[in-house]
């Protein structure tokens, strides 16, 4: 469970982003939207991270949340962004649940292959799908909140940004609080020796999948608060290419924290933004300069920096 | 029956462009122990060079047509003796000793840059090298006529194929090369030069791939987003036939050729997902692929 001080710190976290949503112009509440829910999906790549496994497949998950939360909308005629989250979030989850008894006997590379072959079929399959929008995707509709639909574009965006914010920091909380529990600090241990584990009594496999399903829904949330504020989704969700985003951002941040998952998600769409602006053809070169200097100086990722000026992490009282 | 050679055929002439290309990636992988995401981009940047080269060369003139073909291919090696000492002493050595996760990821990062650099120096607009598609003429074959070059490329793959063979097999450096991917260290202790191997072993693997961008630039209009679908079609060949192993890499080549082909032929809208469901099959059935062999956990 979380103790008083990281729960006072969680709701002090969001209080703080919400205030700053108030005060910021409405292109940078999307942006944090769109890194919010990005982070979402990263943190879901720190979970399995820390069982050692690394997936190139996460936009898999991202994408399920994302036509989730769309057909549930334009299909199922609900338009209450909890609801659609929800949706987007639990669709993840069971093809998450559905897929990952096949992932979990699998390994480093192997792992990263086959979670990357996963997610390219489901592109491939979804670019041919017509009833679906083919390659251009489906436009949604702009969501109501509990009832209550927004008057003006501003409106919308910040309401999303607010709802974003809660479900993340409530979603960060509660991976910290797992991190923390006795079957998160076994993923760890999985990570530096596996046999280990099985032969102290628990099923690796039955770790993995837990992980795997918990990624899936993260980024399904995730997916789902995207689509919501792009009002649009499409097969690009699923391309290698959004699921080596969501890497760059997990080994920017690092295992240590949970916050550095969201900062790294920022510090990526500030950069992506400003320098698509200024340097159209060269973003793509400064993130990957960047995350050769995090992978050379920074093993451990931007958290790492956090932790070690607070308190020791929970990983290294595991040791 | 047209139909059936039809697929045979255009699967064999895709299967050696990919097989050219593959194979380069799964040297690398056996050597370095190295799963290369910018393989892609030595492809695309192979092509790019080669292109390059065959405008300036056919903008003189075109007296001997057939020298700009060579002019490309030799151009790839420049790019190959260029980028791969550049990159194995200068970026990949420092990670041997981390997980091979971090490899994927530096590799991953080094795609990013390799990515944006290729748009910087060729820019945005597609490149053409057709000239040298019309050198080996047309062919009829069972009633159909095809393009002599893409024929050719056959015979290109599988002079490829048994050259590699050859050289790791039957000649003392390629034993070497296959005593390093048997085991790192032992090579070491008994003094063979493990630096030097991984040099060559990397670059020979960059110029495959360069040189599969050179012979496949005629048949293709040059442009960006090349490396992001040669690399995925590389790693299905790869995982399907086995990392590290060549004659799987021949094999799966030509499943992953003969399944697109059939695809376009009879199912077009299962093109883009084939490759990838014999990929995900293959990893479901038998993860080390056809040709791998299982490798001991360590306790």
């Amino acid at each position: 469970m979380l103790d008083w001080r990281s729960t006072a710190h969680l709701c002090m976290a969001l209080v703080a982003l919400l205030a700053a949503g108030l005060v910021l112009p409405g292109w940078a509440n999307f942006l944090l939207v769109i890194a919010l829910s990005k982070g979402l999906a990263a943190l879901g790549l720190v979970v399995l991270l820390r069982s050692g496994l690394l997936s190139f497949g996460q936009g898999l998950f991202y994408c399920a949340g994302g036509y989730g939360a769309g057909l549930l909308m334009l299909w199922g005629g609900i338009s209450d962004a909890a609801l659609l989250v929800g949706g987007g979030g639990l669709f993840a989850l069971l093809i998450g649940v559905a897929t990952g008894p096949l992932v979990a006997g699998y390994r480093k590379i192997f792992f990263a292959t086959l979670t990357l072959a996963l997610s390219m079929l489901v592109h491939g399959a979804l670019t041919k799908a017509d009833f679906l929008g083919g390659t251009d995707g489906l436009n949604l509709r702009a969501p109501t909140f509990f009832g209550w639909r927004a008057g003006s574009a501003g409106e919308n965006v910040y309401a999303l940004y607010a709802f974003a914010s809660i479900l993340a920091v409530a979603l960060a909380g509660l991976c910290r609080a797992h991190f923390g529990s006795v079957r998160g600090l076994l993923s760890l241990g999985v990570r530096d020796n596996e046999i280990r584990i099985e032969y102290l009594g628990t099923s690796v496999r039955r770790v993995v999948f837990e992980n795997f399903v918990i990624a899936a829904f993260l980024a399904g949330i995730g997916g789902a608060i995207n689509a919501l504020a792009l009002s649009h989704i499409d097969p690009e969700l699923a391309f290698w290419t959004t699921s080596g985003e969501f890497v760059f951002v997990a080994i920017l941040a690092g295992q240590a924290s949970v916050v550095a998952v969201f900062a790294a998600s920022v510090l990526l769409e500030v950069v992506r933004s400003w320098s698509s602006q200024y340097f159209p053809n060269a973003w793509q070169l400064t993130l990957g300069v960047f995350m050769l200097a995090v992978i050379l100086f920074l093993p451990n990722g931007v958290g790492a920096l956090l932790r070690r000026r607070s308190r020791p992490s929970v990983e290294a009282d595991a040791k | 029956m047209q139909l059936v050679s039809t697929i045979v055929l255009d699967g064999l002439i895709d299967a050696s462009w990919i097989f050219i290309v593959a194979v380069g990636l799964t040297l690398i992988f056996g050597v370095l122990n190295v799963l290369n995401i910018a393989h892609g981009n030595f492809y695309a940047i192979g092509a790019y060079v080669a292109a390059s080269a065959a405008g300036w060369y056919y903008a003189g003139g075109d007296s001997f047509p057939a020298l700009g073909l060579i002019i490309m291919l030799g151009s790839t090696l420049v790019v190959a003796v260029v980028l791969g000492p550049l990159l194995e002493r200068g970026l990949l050595r420092f990670f041997y000793e981390r997980d091979e996760v971090v490899l994927v990821l530096v590799t991953y990062a080094l795609f990013l840059v390799l990515e944006d650099a290729t748009k910087l120096i060729w820019g945005v607009n597609p490149y053409y090298a057709y000239e040298p598609y019309v050198l080996f003429g047309n062919v009829s074959f069972f009633g159909l006529s095809y393009v002599g070059y893409d024929l050719m490329l056959i015979v290109v793959a599988v002079l490829v194929g048994v050259l590699l063979w050859l050289a790791l097999n039957r000649t003392t450096s390629g034993k070497l090369v296959l005593a390093v991917i048997h085991d790192r260290d032992m090579s070491s202790a008994l003094g063979i030069n493990v630096t030097r191997i991984f040099v060559v072993a990397f670059t020979i693997g960059v110029f495959l791939a360069a040189a599969g961008g050179a012979v496949t630039a005629p048949k293709i209009s040059v442009q960006p987003g090349l490396a992001v679908t040669v690399v995925l079609l590389s790693f299905a060949v790869v995982v399907i036939g086995g990392l590290g192993s060549i004659g799987g890499a021949a094999v799966a080549s030509l499943i992953v050729g003969i399944a697109r082909s059939l695809a376009i032929h009879t199912a077009p809208w299962a093109e883009l997902f084939i490759v990838y469901m014999v990929m995900a099959l293959m990893l479901a059935i038998r993860p080390q692929g056809l040709f791998g062999t299982e490798g001991l956990r360590k306790i």
